[in-house]
């Protein structure tokens, strides 16, 4: 197979805290691979390193270990100048649209900064593509020479969306950014990301907390729990039936339609979301899974499982996971 | 690479596009904010009154009024009077004007002749004119203000952005500067500086440093803490917020990011900061001035005016028209601008814009 589009291989991020207690491990040793024109759903409970993972493959923090490559290039070992060529094929949405938008500019500058900061066109051109760009999420030209402060919601998030698309970037980074708005706009917004993959062949990193939507938008979807993937499928064989304990509690959380209520909580669960700084010995989540006991030798406790294709049991999908109760068998893929 | 999409928009969809566009005018938040200090009846007042003390102070050689500064041989302050007039007046009752200024005083002599006012507000016991005396005082106070508040945007807005942008250890020794700096109680430190520097008043003339500007440097040295610090704070909030971690992931400069997202962001905290700083400068120049160590005569300015005014309230006679003229001049103006910087923190308050949340 050719290079994946994004290889990010063993990634972690530590933030220090202060006062001298254990560091942040917000994100801890996380691999996967994402090839052109796929997307992929990062799902997992509040604060389990979602959005660090998503900036620091962005570049927008430093790794404390690990690396990722972009299109076969060590994203660590670039120069300033690759940097900002990689910066074009990689674009991230965000999930407030309140903060997302500078409220000192207009749509219009907004929309034609990345293609002045990447010296792109000529001034006219930029504002034509700045148009062709509000086309293609949707909105009217009259919304050209407004300010952010004059739109709702929905539409400053397709701002947003029309600003990451200026660049033509291969790979959009969404953080939430279904997270904010109302339920019918997000069902509109959902649309509009269908659309565009469609449209100019789009990979995705795409986070989100409401599983409805990363099924309809992500052909496979990895759980993330306190900075590590705990599960990583192809969409449909996870919702078909999910392997890890971990990623079984969350799929079981019914989705609450509406976007005030607090975040779902995966339900059956004992206790509450570990602290990153504490994090459990073994396997991170053996202090709240439902089925550690089964396995001997109180393994969960002393072991971390590694991340590998194994078998929940002789005749179940075989899933690349990291769980002490499946036996990791022959890799299948 | 040149981007290549094709959007399925051909170029005369486009120009129709672009002609549409221009039919809708957005509002900036700046001019949201304009429009609501143009709504408000006081802030419209403020700026009036800020207006008129800004041009007949930059004006004041061109207006009919007698010298602020020949004296007169009188025994003790005249009340005001609104008729009759006194000698006349010539250029050599001037001292110390800047060429601009000459240039004013000659096309006075033109416009008005031998003419001035009466003293419509009296005069002091050295029989100085005392309307002429606040117009021309206001000059001393206003341009110690601009240089404090210069000296703070300048150099605070740039420190405070810096530590804010860069944070952590960079941030850490930026603000540890600044607290040691302000932990010195800071008229002490006026006051030590500017005696010192008075010491070498003869050196420092001759280096082409006159003791005003001394006096303008030293109050800007202590003003751009605050400044630095209000920013610092503004960026260091800013910085973690996405559309400037968007413009990041663009591939913006640290220069872009600064210029264009991060300073045009504080610009409203600081424009009220300034419009609060401006009264605290003047009222500290008065200070000054009240103890001697700022505007020397034959110059005048406010404070100095306050101070000659104290001398006149005596059980015996009360010359209440050297309290009261200058008081109101210098109330009315710090008054506006206090109510200014209130209405302005209001209206660039970015909540102020309706918002759906
Ligand atoms: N700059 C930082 N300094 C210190 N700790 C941080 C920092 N950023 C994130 N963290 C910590 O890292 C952990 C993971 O945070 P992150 O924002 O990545 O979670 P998330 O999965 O995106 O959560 P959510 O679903 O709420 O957005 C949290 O415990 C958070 O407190
Ligand atoms: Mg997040």
């Amino acid at each position: 197979m050719s290079t994946p589009l994004l290889e990010v291989r063993d990634l972690a991020k530590h933030f220090p805290s202060r006062g001298g207690q254990a560091d942040v491990q917000a994100v801890d040793g996380v691999s996967f691979d994402l090839r052109a024109g796929e997307s992929l759903g990062l799902v997992g409970e509040s604060g389990c390193g979602k959005s660090t993972l998503a900036r620091t493959i962005l570049g927008l923090e430093a790794p404390s270990r690990g690396t990722v490559h972009f299109d076969g290039q060590s994203l660590g070992e670039l120069s300033r100048k690759s940097w900002k060529a990689i910066r074009r094929r990689m674009q991230v949405v965000f999930q407030d649209p309140f903060a997302s938008l500078d409220p000192r500019q207009s749509v219009l500058s907004i929309l034609t900064e990345p293609l002045v900061i990447h010296g792109l066109f000529k001034p006219r051109e930029r504002r034509l593509r700045a148009l062709a760009l509000l086309d293609a999420v949707g909105l009217g030209a009259q919304h050209l020479h407004r300010f952010p402060h004059e739109f709702s919601g929905g539409q400053r998030q397709r701002i947003g969306i029309a600003r990451a698309l200026a660049l033509e970037p291969e790979l959009l980074v969404c953080d939430e950014p279904l997270s904010a708005l109302d339920v019918s706009i997000q069902a509109q917004i959902v649309n509009l990301f269908v659309e565009l993959r469609q449209r100019f062949g789009l990979a995705y990193l795409f986070i989100a907390h409401d599983l409805a939507v990363v099924r309809k938008l992500c052909d496979r979807v990895a759980v993330m729990y306190l900075g590590r993937i705990v599960e990583i499928a192809e969409s449909e064989d996870l919702y078909a039936e999910p392997g890890h304990p971990y990623t079984r509690a969350l799929f079981s959380a019914i989705p609450v339609p509406d976007p005030r209520a607090p975040r779902p909580r995966a339900a059956g669960l004992r206790g509450e979301v570990a602290d990153p700084r504490e994090r459990p010995t073994g396997c991170a989540f053996h202090p709240r899974c439902p089925r550690a006991e089964e396995v001997p030798e109180a393994r969960c406790r002393r072991e971390g499982p590694a991340l590998l294709p194994r078998r929940m049991n002789a005749n179940g999908p075989a899933r690349t996971m990291a769980c002490h109760l499946a036996p990791a068998g022959q890799a299948e893929r | 690479m040149r981007p290549s999409w094709d959007f399925g928009l051909g170029p005369g969809r486009l120009e129709a596009l672009w002609n549409e566009s221009a039919e809708v005018r957005g509002e900036s938040p700046g001019q949201l904010a304009w429009k609501h200090v143009k709504a408000s009846r006081a802030m419209r007042a403020c700026l009036l009154l800020l207006a008129l003390v800004g041009l007949t102070s930059l004006f004041a050689p061109l207006l009919p009024l007698p010298s602020p500064m020949a004296l007169a041989l009188e025994t003790e302050p005249r009340p005001p009077r609104l008729f009759g007039s006194g000698q006349a007046w010539s250029a050599a009752d001037y001292w110390e004007l800047n060429p601009l200024d000459e240039k004013l005083l000659a096309l006075r002599a033109k416009l008005f002749g031998e003419w001035q006012t009466p003293a419509w507000m009296g005069t002091d016991a050295k029989g100085r004119d005392m309307l002429a005396r606040i117009v021309w005082g206001s000059r001393t106070s206003i341009l110690v203000a601009l240089a404090a508040t210069l000296c703070s945007l300048l150099v605070g807005v740039s420190y405070g952005a810096t530590a804010g942008y860069f944070g952590g250890r960079v941030d850490n020794w930026m603000m540890r500067v600044v607290d040691v700096l302000y932990s010195i109680p800071f008229i002490f430190l006026v006051i030590f500086l500017i005696s010192v520097l008075n010491e070498y008043r003869s050196e420092l003339s001759r280096l082409g440093v006159g003791p005003m500007t001394v006096f303008y440097v030293v109050i800007g040295l202590v003003y751009w803490l605050t400044m630095a610090r209000v920013v610092r704070g503004q960026v260091l909030a800013l910085r973690e917020s996405e559309f400037i971690q968007a413009a990041r992931a663009q591939g913006a400069s640290f220069a872009r990011i600064l210029g264009v997202h991060l300073i045009p962001n504080t610009l409203s905290v600081v424009i009220v900061y300034l419009t609060l700083t401006v009264p605290s400068v003047m009222l500290f120049e008065a200070f000054l001035s009240f103890l001697g160590l700022g505007v020397a005569p034959p110059k005048v300015s406010w404070g100095l005016l306050a101070a000659e005014s104290i001398e006149a309230i005596n059980p015996i006679h009360t010359f209440w028209w050297l309290v009261v003229w200058p008081a109101a001049a210098m109330g009315s103006t710090l008054l506006a601008l206090n109510v200014l910087g209130d209405g302005l923190r209001d209206a660039l308050d970015p909540r102020h814009g309706k918002s759906n949340r």
